[in-house]
């Protein structure tokens, strides 16, 4: 009798946390759901092109993302050029050269510290070296500059991770065949490597477009009527002109905010599932 | 190539140099006992004063409601994901858990503002507009998925042997995770938490948008609070001539940031060195 009874309240209690949990999922699941909803209720009715041509203005049925666009992309295209081969070559550095010495052990504390700043404090770094000390001013290239060094650890760790993946054997085949260290990165490791580090450069990619905090410190303009022509001129992005909307008190505003969450989610979405695609080939692809 | 690793040694650097010299400029001017024990922050008014107090409760603030919304939901889900549901519902779910960590922050302070808070104040009668609560609650989701993540492949990196000895020994799942498994994986839930709640202190668009700009020192969630974040973006928008004692103000408070998350980090990365447990 007595053994029964608990199996059956074990029973319970497994059921009871079951239903818990169950219920701890669908809240997660229900508020992405409510967001997505909310958000498409409220801006689907401004999204046509327009929205995508016109020029900031006064005026919210007349207001545009053209020039957030072409800021957020040319940003984008700064941030790359150096994030990119600075954070592989060191991606690649520290897993295939110096994983024993204490240069690598220190940078990789480093590495770790630097992946836990606040992204604010990115933007102050930016605004002091970038901003004023070098005296690019609130331009492109500054704030390219500041969200490379933000998303540098991201590409440094997804090198390594990828890196760490290629199998030994591909490495002892090659050296067996005679080849040099650098020989074996180049042309057996990296190629192996490229689906994974390709995978994180595009995660990247979609932390840099969405960040605002930073480059609302180094000097994103908040109303930018005109196109950035040179790496000199100031600029603002996608992000920095939805929270600009946000903070309007008139409604016709809020909506034109919504509609920019709409272009900027499909962009992060798409980046996202891209890489989630390429990582699963990849990975399929690497397990011999 | 070694050189390339430079790069992040000299943002550390950077960064820790760029805040300090900065901070010691405002410190020569502000004593550090007022900067810490003065209970109000106004450096923008007439009437200045500097005290961090009321700009640290408002993160603290906002960082704990988060840290209770996201560290048992994110717990439970972690564990319901590795040892009570089917693989497949985990290869689905997680996925789409880990969008909520995707999201740009600034959609989060849109959401936080513009539903969660109106929704609330129909419960609660006397929540204001801007509120810590609201971001608060918004931030616990946004994070949950970190502590979901990582917590989950925790859970499964501890070897099926543990698990099938305890349920040898008559142990339902129940038992099973929380007196064995969880354990077993404590230091990676543990780091998982700490990452997160690093994550909440330095976030700073979805407070920014949606839990005003007023310090104050206040444990009161329904009112509304300025966060170290929040301030040093007033602070970027506001046109505060620069090498003014005001502009100085925010590498004062980066730097009281900073400390905050360099600790958290520190103390992750140590128990991840100290406290892993191999099973091999």
């Amino acid at each position: 009798m007595t053994r029964k009874h608990r199996f059956n309240s074990a029973k319970l209690q497994d059921n009871l946390f079951k239903f818990f949990a169950l219920l701890c999922t669908g809240i997660g699941l229900l508020v992405l759901a409510v967001l997505l909803i909310d958000i498409m209720s409220k801006g689907l009715e401004r999204i046509n092109w327009s929205f995508f041509t016109n020029l900031p203005s006064r005026h919210f049925n007349e207001s545009g993302i053209y020039t957030a666009l072409v800021g957020m992309i040319s940003l984008l295209f700064f941030t790359l050029l150096i994030a990119l081969p600075i954070g592989i070559m060191s991606g690649i550095y520290l897993q295939e050269y110096g994983t024993k010495n204490w240069f690598a052990r220190f940078v990789e504390i480093n590495i770790a510290n630097l992946a836990g700043v606040p992204s604010v404090i990115y933007g102050i770094l930016g605004l002091q070296i970038f901003v004023r000390a070098a005296g690019l001013g609130n331009s492109i290239l500054a704030g390219g500059l500041t969200l490379a060094l933000l998303i540098m650890p991201i590409i440094i760790v997804a090198t390594r991770e990828a890196i760490k993946a290629v199998p030994n054997s591909l490495r002892e085949a090659s050296f067996g065949m005679g080849a040099t260290k650098w020989q074996t990165t180049k042309r057996i490791v990296l190629p192996a490597a490229w689906g994974g580090i390709l995978t994180g450069v595009i995660l990247s990619i979609s932390r840099a477009i969405g960040e605002t905090a930073p480059l609302i410190v180094v000097g994103a303009l908040v109303y930018v009527p005109f196109i950035p022509e040179g790496p000199l001129d100031k600029y603002t992005t996608l992000p920095i002109q939805i929270f600009n909307w946000t903070s309007r008190p008139q409604q016709g505003f809020v909506i034109n905010a919504a509609a920019g969450i709409i272009v900027l989610l499909a962009f992060t979405f798409l980046l996202n599932g891209i890489a989630i695609l390429l990582r699963n080939r990849w990975y399929n692809k690497i397990r011999f | 190539m070694s050189a390339s690793s430079l790069v992040s040694v000299f943002t550390t650097i950077g960064i820790i140099v760029v805040l300090a010299v900065d901070s010691f400029k405002f410190f020569s001017e502000v004593s550090i006992i007022d900067f810490l024990t003065d209970t109000e922050w106004t450096p923008l008014f007439e009437n200045k004063h500097f005290g961090i107090l009321p700009l640290l409760t408002g993160t603290l603030l906002t960082t704990i409601i988060a840290s209770l919304v996201a560290i048992p939901l994110g717990i439970t889900i972690a564990v319901y994901l590795s040892e009570y549901a089917p693989k497949r519902f985990t290869l689905i779910v997680k996925p789409i858990l880990e969008v909520l960590a995707a999201i740009p922050t600034v959609v989060y302070g849109f959401f936080a503002l513009q539903y969660v808070t109106p929704l609330l104040q129909k419960f609660i009668p006397g929540l204001s507009g801007f509120n810590a609560l609201s971001p608060g609650i918004v931030m616990g989701i946004m994070i949950m998925p970190y502590i979901t993540s990582l917590s989950e492949d925790a859970l499964r990196a501890i070897p099926n042997s543990l698990r099938e000895a305890s349920y040898g020994m008559g142990a339902n799942r129940f038992q099973t995770a929380f007196k064995v498994m969880i354990p077993a994986a404590s230091s990676g839930i543990v780091v998982s938490i700490i990452l997160a709640i690093s994550r909440a202190l330095g976030e700073t668009m979805i407070v920014a948008i949606a839990a005003g700009q007023e310090p104050k020192l206040t444990f009161n969630p329904l009112e509304s609070v300025e966060t170290i974040t929040t301030y040093i973006i007033q602070v970027s928008m506001g046109d505060v001539p620069q090498d003014s004692l005001e502009y100085r103000t925010i590498f004062a408070a980066g730097l009281t940031l900073f400390v905050f998350t360099f600790i958290l980090n520190n103390i992750s990365y140590w128990v991840i060195k100290k406290f892993r447990q191999q099973y091999d």
